[in-house]
């Protein structure tokens, strides 16, 4: 008796974090979609966001969502894949031991600290180093590569790890050298866990809100090069919420809830990758 | 005629690289820390985490988003562990693969992945408005704990499933039900595993800044109640540079946070690795 109550119990709570998926997919939909009926997607895909004229175009922040991504995986896939590498496969154990855990412990540091370093440091060096406002897309790319860093060593770290050693005595025995080994065998063994990295990374760099408002510079409109200022989805959200009311704050919620499409989509992928390995 | 590398120059070539690529990430992640340090320490004294903030975080200290920040985190924590713990006991010991375990997981994987933007939105529409609770140290708690369930759930996961069958065997074999097995025997040996889970979500909790800010709102007062507003440490910080209020007293509170973070997770790293060398 007492069993079967507590795994009635049980399975309630158990529907926690897929009941508040559910919640949260609910009333940001709720809030956000109505609006797009309301004013048409050809109002809400446009180039002009002038929330005062009943103007609510996101086109321009969904380019600078995207530029700022890719910006971060140039910078976050070569230097987090050749950690990932040279720790799984040319570190002594040691090195292995000490490095990771400290890689993972920075990914516990919060992102307004980013940020922060990127007002003090990284603004003003490329404001007298390239020009422009320092406030830039260049900025935020090099901010948020460092920040999907630990990500992208992380997950690709243990899927090069899992890689059966045999596969690495086979190769040594045929002649191949270490990097011949890590090139034609291990990457391509490692491939779905590598990729489901990036693609997490991905994720968290489009998501990311408060280190891109502090050095993007938000200005509305579409950057023609590097050293442009930038608005993303996500800072146009966390800058106007405070505010926001009526029609205004429901563009928000429908910001978000583009976003939120993007975000789960990129997840899914991931998960099914990973899934799918094992 | 062409040049080749040769197999055994392109392996040192490859070697060299990596070291640099690596040694620049560690550098670039150590700089980080090592700046904020740098200038914040002078600024650390027991008036600043004593004293009251004053004049919008120019002057005093910031004793008020400590206090905010436990408030938040703790409320956090109670709701989200037995929610997370309760999903991880459910999915290691009750399902058996299936779907159901499957719509289970797939929440918990997805609900890790979101933004905390999203959730900011989230709190602010559902607890603040809808559910009337106002900016407050309610409505950040709860959208906290909203965030944390999936770390919680996936590490107290493992640490269950790391759990000798034997033990379970052992337990029904002297007549224990499986809620006693699960009480008396699953539990206490996971909790280390489990708290490190506890432990990983109060590091996210502290350093979150978008969900907060917009559920708890950015009150410098010092809280009462659960109905407070109160500005935590993170939202703190991002004002004071943000706004450029003041970025001596912005370094000293971003020392702070990352002394306190770091703190959080080196002890969730010790015990996970105490634990796994003991069952793994």
């Amino acid at each position: 008796m007492k069993d079967k109550i507590a795994e009635k119990l049980l399975l309630f709570i158990a529907f926690s974090a897929i009941g508040s998926l559910l919640l949260i997919t609910f009333f940001i939909f709720q809030q956000g979609i109505p609006l797009i009926f309301k004013i048409g997607l050809g109002n809400f895909f446009s180039m002009h966001w002038s929330p005062t004229r009943g103007q609510f175009g996101i086109l321009s922040m969904i380019i600078g969502s995207l530029m700022v991504t890719v910006g971060a995986l140039i910078v976050g896939i070569p230097f987090g894949l050749a950690c990932a590498i040279y720790l799984a496969e040319f570190s002594s154990k040691m090195v292995q031991k000490t490095l990771k855990p400290i890689i993972e412990l920075l990914a516990g540091i919060p992102s307004v600290v980013y940020g922060f370093i990127g007002i003090v440091i990284l603004v003003p060096f490329i404001r007298t180093h390239f020009g422009g406002p320092g406030f830039s897309v260049l900025a935020s790319s090099i901010i948020l590569g460092i920040m999907i860093l630990p990500t992208i060593v992380s997950i690709s770290y243990d899927s090069l790890i899992a890689v059966p050693n045999t596969y690495r005595e086979g190769s040594y025995a045929l002649g191949a050298t270490k990097w011949q080994t890590v090139v034609k065998l291990l990457i391509p063994a490692a491939r779905s866990g590598i990729v489901a990295g990036i693609i997490l990374g991905m994720g968290r760099a489009i998501g990311e809100t408060m280190a891109v408002i502090m050095i993007a510079g938000n200005a509305l409109k579409i950057p023609h090069s590097i050293l442009d200022s930038v608005r993303t989805l996500t800072s146009t959200i966390a800058l106007e919420l405070g505010y926001a009311t009526g029609d205004h704050r429901a563009a928000l919620f429908a910001c978000g809830a583009f976003l939120f499409i993007i975000i789960i989509t990129l997840n899914i992928i991931a998960i099914r990758i990973t899934g799918r390995r094992e | 005629m062409t040049f080749r590398i040769g197999p055994r120059t392109s392996q040192i070539i490859a070697h060299i690289i990596l070291l640099l690529m690596t040694i620049v990430t560690v550098i670039v992640l150590f700089f980080i820390i090592g700046y904020v340090f740098k200038n914040g320490f002078a600024q650390l004294s027991l008036e600043f985490l004593t004293d009251r903030t004053r004049e919008m975080g120019k002057e005093g200290g910031i004793l008020p988003s400590i206090i905010g920040t436990l408030f938040i985190t703790v409320l956090a924590i109670i709701i989200a562990t037995p929610l997370g713990v309760g999903s991880a006991v459910y999915l290691v010991e009750y399902t058996r693969g299936g779907l159901l375990r499957k719509i289970i997981s797939f929440g918990a994987d997805c609900l890790a992945g979101v933004p905390s933007i999203i959730f900011g939105l989230f709190g602010f529409i559902f607890f603040v408005i809808q559910l009337k609770l106002g900016w407050s140290i309610l409505s950040g708690s709860l959208t906290l704990a909203v965030m944390i369930i999936p770390t919680i759930i996936r590490t107290s996961e493992e640490a269950i499933k790391a759990v000798p069958q034997s033990y379970r065997e052992i337990s029904y074999s002297l007549g224990g039900g499986k809620l006693d097995t699960i009480l008396k025997v699953v539990l206490p040996t996971s909790l280390p595993g489990i708290l490190t889970g506890v432990i990983l979500g109060i590091g996210r909790a502290i350093g979150e800044t978008a969900a907060v800010i917009f559920t708890a709102g950015s009150s410098l007062n010092m809280p009462t109640s659960v109905f407070s507003s109160t500005r935590t440490l993170a939202v703190h910080f991002y004002i004071l540079a943000r706004e450029g209020i003041s970025m001596p007293k912005a370094y000293g509170t971003a020392t702070v946070l990352i002394i306190i973070i770091l703190f959080v997770n080196l002890v969730a790293y010790r015990l996970m690795h105490r634990f796994m060398a003991k069952y793994y």
